[in-house]
């Protein structure tokens, strides 16, 4: 039995497949969908004119580390934000500057991330990172006492919207200008 | 205490009107010390809140306004202080360097601020990238992904595979690939880190790879091949890698470097 394959309903397949996924669907993914083989090159067709048809609608298709996914239009999350009205606890700046760099530096040992702060990496920061899954353990570093080697991983690039590390802005950006001129 | 009424000059020029916040009333330091990061977030402070160049930087005034908080933040907060002591005997040190004469068969010793300055600038551009990082939008507090609901189906096979579908796709790779070889050279330092962590991550779990295992010559395009074996090169160089061959010829084997 062969499927009907007009593009319209190619498309639909696509639709619903991502809007009931809970996790981003990569283009392997999408391709499961079908019986019959489909290039990649024609799910990524497929998948520019879903983002066109969606672009005057409330949610838009984007694409992140780990695959495709639909997401509510920034201008909503004011809104949407009023649904759930428990205060977002915001992460300290210790947690923020150990991301930013286990982001930048990876892979990195706490000794790395200490030498750069210059205060010692309290647990607490490391456990949060570890539990909100944006951070884990890649290996050991062979030194005495085997420091653990930690890196961000594909779900904090999906949390952040990220294709890869590459959409970070480069660490150039953030080396102050008055000291750039003196050199 | 530093507010005086004689003339106030900064490297030759008078200075007629302070920075509007240079002076901090005592009372506010509590406040202030929580705010820190550690001994170089709180130099950071002193130096762009007091205008001071950051390539030349007066060490006797640093020190003797480091101090100040630092003799305040031991008498409310002494588990605080030790990471803060250990960074005043290396600013008292900096300037007794420059105090001292210098041997004359010493031609050109480094600044002995060289290395604080290094130090200094790398925290700032991570702070400042921590705190770009904390602006973007991010799911669970600006980014509501959806999720329609449906009945789970667990009916899908996965398409059949044979070889000549391989073959067929690593020939429309070397095509494709032909055609966009372009890529920014600037953002590949960033894809070898990233890279390097993919390759250590399979390597936890596959302990022993051989080296073209490591590729995945259908799917990544010639610039993602070549960051993939840049990010090999950059393990090796520090010693996370072992790469291993017995023969000239045989097959390359990569494991984590373990003394186990």
């Amino acid at each position: 039995m062969r499927e009907q394959h007009n593009i319209g309903q190619l498309k639909n397949v696509l639709e619903v497949a991502l809007l009931t996924s809970s996790e981003p669907l990569s283009l392997d993914d999408m391709a499961r969908l079908f019986a019959e083989r489909i290039e990649r090159a024609t799910l990524r067709m497929l998948l520019d004119e879903l983002k066109q048809d969606w672009e005057a609608r409330t949610m838009e298709l984007v694409q992140v580390a780990t695959g495709y996914r639909f997401q509510a239009r920034p201008e909503y999350s004011v809104f949407l934000a009023r649904l759930n009205p428990e205060k977002q606890t915001k992460y300290s700046r210790a947690v923020m500057e150990t991301l930013a760099i286990i982001a930048y530096k990876q892979p990195v040992t706490r000794g790395d991330i200490e030498e750069i702060r210059g205060v010692a990496v309290n647990s607490n920061v490391m456990r949060q990172l570890l539990e909100r899954d944006w951070v884990d353990v890649v290996g050991q570093r062979e030194v005495p006492g085997r420091p653990s080697l930690y890196a961000t991983t594909k779900h904090f690039l999906d949390d952040l919207n990220l294709r890869s590390l590459a959409d970070l802005p480069p660490m150039e950006a953030f080396i102050q200008q008055d000291a750039q001129l003196d050199f | 205490m530093f507010l005086t009424n004689t003339e106030i000059k900064i490297k030759g020029e008078t200075l007629n009107a302070l920075p509007h916040d240079l002076y901090i009333p005592p009372d506010a330091l509590e406040i202030y010390l929580d705010a820190f990061e550690g001994p170089l977030d709180l130099l950071l402070y002193l130096i762009r809140k007091h205008n001071l160049n950051i390539l030349d930087i007066p060490m006797a005034d640093l020190t003797r306004q480091y101090m100040a908080y630092v003799d305040k933040m031991h008498a409310i907060k002494l588990e605080l202080a030790g990471d803060y002591l250990l960074m005043s005997a290396m600013l008292i040190e900096i300037k007794s360097r420059f105090l001292l004469p210098k041997p004359a068969d010493i031609e050109s010793e480094d600044d002995p601020r060289a290395e604080l300055v290094r130090k200094l600038m790398e925290y700032e551009a991570i702070k400042l990238a921590a705190q770009k990082i904390d602006e973007m939008p991010k799911v669970g507090e600006d980014i509501s992904v959806a999720s329609a609901y449906y009945q789970q189906i667990s009916d899908v096979k996965p398409p059949e595979f044979s070889l000549d579908d391989l073959a067929d796709a690593w020939r429309n790779v070397l095509k494709r690939a032909s055609h966009f070889t372009h890529h920014k050279v600037g953002k590949a330092e960033l894809s070898v880190r990233e890279h390097m962590s993919i390759i250590l991550r399979r390597l936890k779990i596959d302990k022993l790879l051989e080296f073209s295992q490591l590729f995945d010559v259908a799917q990544d395009g010639i610039p993602k091949l070549v960051v993939c074996f840049l990010a090999i090169l950059e393990l090796a160089r520090e010693g996370l890698l072992r790469i291993t061959q017995q023969a000239p010829f045989s097959p390359i084997y990569v494991q984590l470097n373990s003394h186990e």
